[in-house]
């Protein structure tokens, strides 16, 4: 077992340090630069907060689609190829719904700030 | 150094050029690269810009039209009245710059988020998307006669080239998939209209000034196809910066957009603009995930090249809400 901090902690200790002591200091591009760092540090710790609970709904959600078991990975390799051959489509029961929730799920970690993504969440 | 050979260059064909200043790099990858300097002269100086392949770079990539062929579209476009800057030059072998050419530089902003919000752009920003659609419909009228070479796309190649690089990245995407399938399906077929097709017509390629749009750059992506296919790439979500509800770069509307291009006399097809717009919406989705490619093997392994990687999946809930919105969307 590690011991604590967590990598959350730690991840959010320094980003808080880069945006608040930091980002201050600092012009031009390497501005621009260490926003972006500051950027994919507050996304790690999305993921490492929302990946578990989001995988294993996905997971769920895809079994059932499916009617197979496997890997998330399989499991998104054999949904793909069924859409792509048509064997599925969004008349489909459940695709439509499984494909957005999927989606949303994605972009709370990658970027909660796009315009769509906060409309649909307006929207729900 | 670069200002030693850009000045005995300009020397040798702007009258009364006494040397440059002020040589600095704007952009650049390996193979391509964008200098601003000033061509200093008796009456004063003159703003210049330089697009090279650097020498040793001769042959562009895959896609590209080549910095010959932009050289030459954008003095078409220039000559007919068109927001273009002026070529000045290009490149000749004892010039010991590489292959490209230079360019009179226009003032302005490329940056669409400044576009979106600064003070600045207040008056232009309503008059965007109706100009910007009679320059689309100017670039697709410009002369056949004088056109470079370039290569010819319809729909079918490229949903082909899309669904080739996608499925080389060997990640399942199945929003993706359904886009990739949609597409297929509606493939209107071969465009009975071809013409010169910008490729890249979209913020970060045009010069906006308080007066509105004054330059179009980066014609990298010219190829001869579907004109319409310009009118939907500019109307990707990806170009709002969160002004989602303006699908003209996020300054205006398409019954603007296609107002500008019929007062111009050309024809609008909704139907197919909005095809379009769907692939564009995937082909941005597939160039990030290409972005993350390049990350990974290197030799551009920056943060930003990463991050971009993370931004496909905007482009996954784009496809949703055009291809299966949500009942209050």
């Amino acid at each position: 077992m590690q011991d604590e901090p967590t990598p959350t902690e730690l991840i959010k200790a320094v980003a808080d340090f880069l945006r608040n002591e930091i980002t201050p200091t600092i012009k031009g591009h390497n501005a621009f630069k260490l926003r972006v760092g500051i950027n994919a540090l507050d996304l790690v710790t999305r993921q490492l907060a929302l990946e578990q609970g989001s995988d294993a709904a996905e997971a769920v959600r895809l079994k059932q689609l499916l009617g197979m078991d496997g890997s998330l990975l399989e499991l998104n390799r054999a949904l793909s190829e069924k859409i792509s051959k048509g064997e599925v489509d969004l008349q489909t029961p459940g695709l439509a719904e499984h494909l957005w929730q999927t989606t949303m799920d994605k972009l709370a970690v990658d970027q909660p700030n796009y315009g769509s993504y906060k409309r649909e969440l307006e929207n729900k | 150094m670069i200002e030693d050979q850009l000045g005995r260059c300009v020397a040798s064909w702007y009258p009364g050029a006494t040397g440059v200043a002020g040589a600095a790099k704007l952009s650049g990858g390996a193979s391509q690269e964008t200098w601003t300097f000033d061509i200093v002269h008796a009456g004063g100086s003159t703003g210049a810009i330089l697009r090279r392949a650097p020498p040793g770079y001769g042959a562009s990539p895959g896609r590209a039209a080549g910095l010959d062929a932009e050289a030459t579209l954008m003095q078409l476009a220039h000559d007919a009245g068109l927001p273009s800057p002026r070529v000045m030059h290009v490149l000749k072998p004892e010039d010991e710059l590489g292959t490209g050419f230079i360019m009179q530089r226009i003032e302005g902003e490329t940056i669409g988020r400044k576009i979106l919000r600064d003070e600045q752009f207040a008056k232009a920003r309503p008059i965007l998307a109706r100009q910007l659609g009679r320059v689309i419909a100017g670039i697709h009228g410009l002369p056949a006669s004088k056109m470079p070479k370039l290569r010819e796309m319809t729909a079918t190649k490229e949903i082909a080239d899309l669904e080739r690089e996608y499925r080389s990245f060997n990640w399942p995407r199945p929003v993706f998939e359904l886009a990739l399938r949609w597409l297929r399906e509606r493939d209107p077929g071969p465009s009975k209209d071809v013409t010169l097709v910008h490729g890249d017509f979209r913020h970060g390629n045009l010069i906006i000034g308080p007066d509105g749009v004054r330059a179009v750059l980066d014609w990298e992506l010219a190829h001869f196809g579907d004109p319409m296919e310009d009118l939907g790439w500019i109307c990707v979500n990806s170009w709002r910066f969160g002004e989602i509800d303006k699908p003209v770069g996020g300054f205006g509307t398409r019954e603007e957009l296609f107002a500008g291009y019929e007062e111009a006399g050309r024809r609008v097809d909704p139907a197919r603009v909005m095809f379009w717009e769907v692939m564009g919406t995937l082909r941005w989705g597939i160039m990030c995930c290409g972005m993350m490619q390049r990350f990974r093997m290197g030799p551009d392994h920056s943060m930003e090249r990463a991050m971009i990687g993370r931004r496909s999946s905007e482009t996954e809930i784009d496809l949703l809400r055009l291809l299966a919105p949500r009942g209050g969307a």
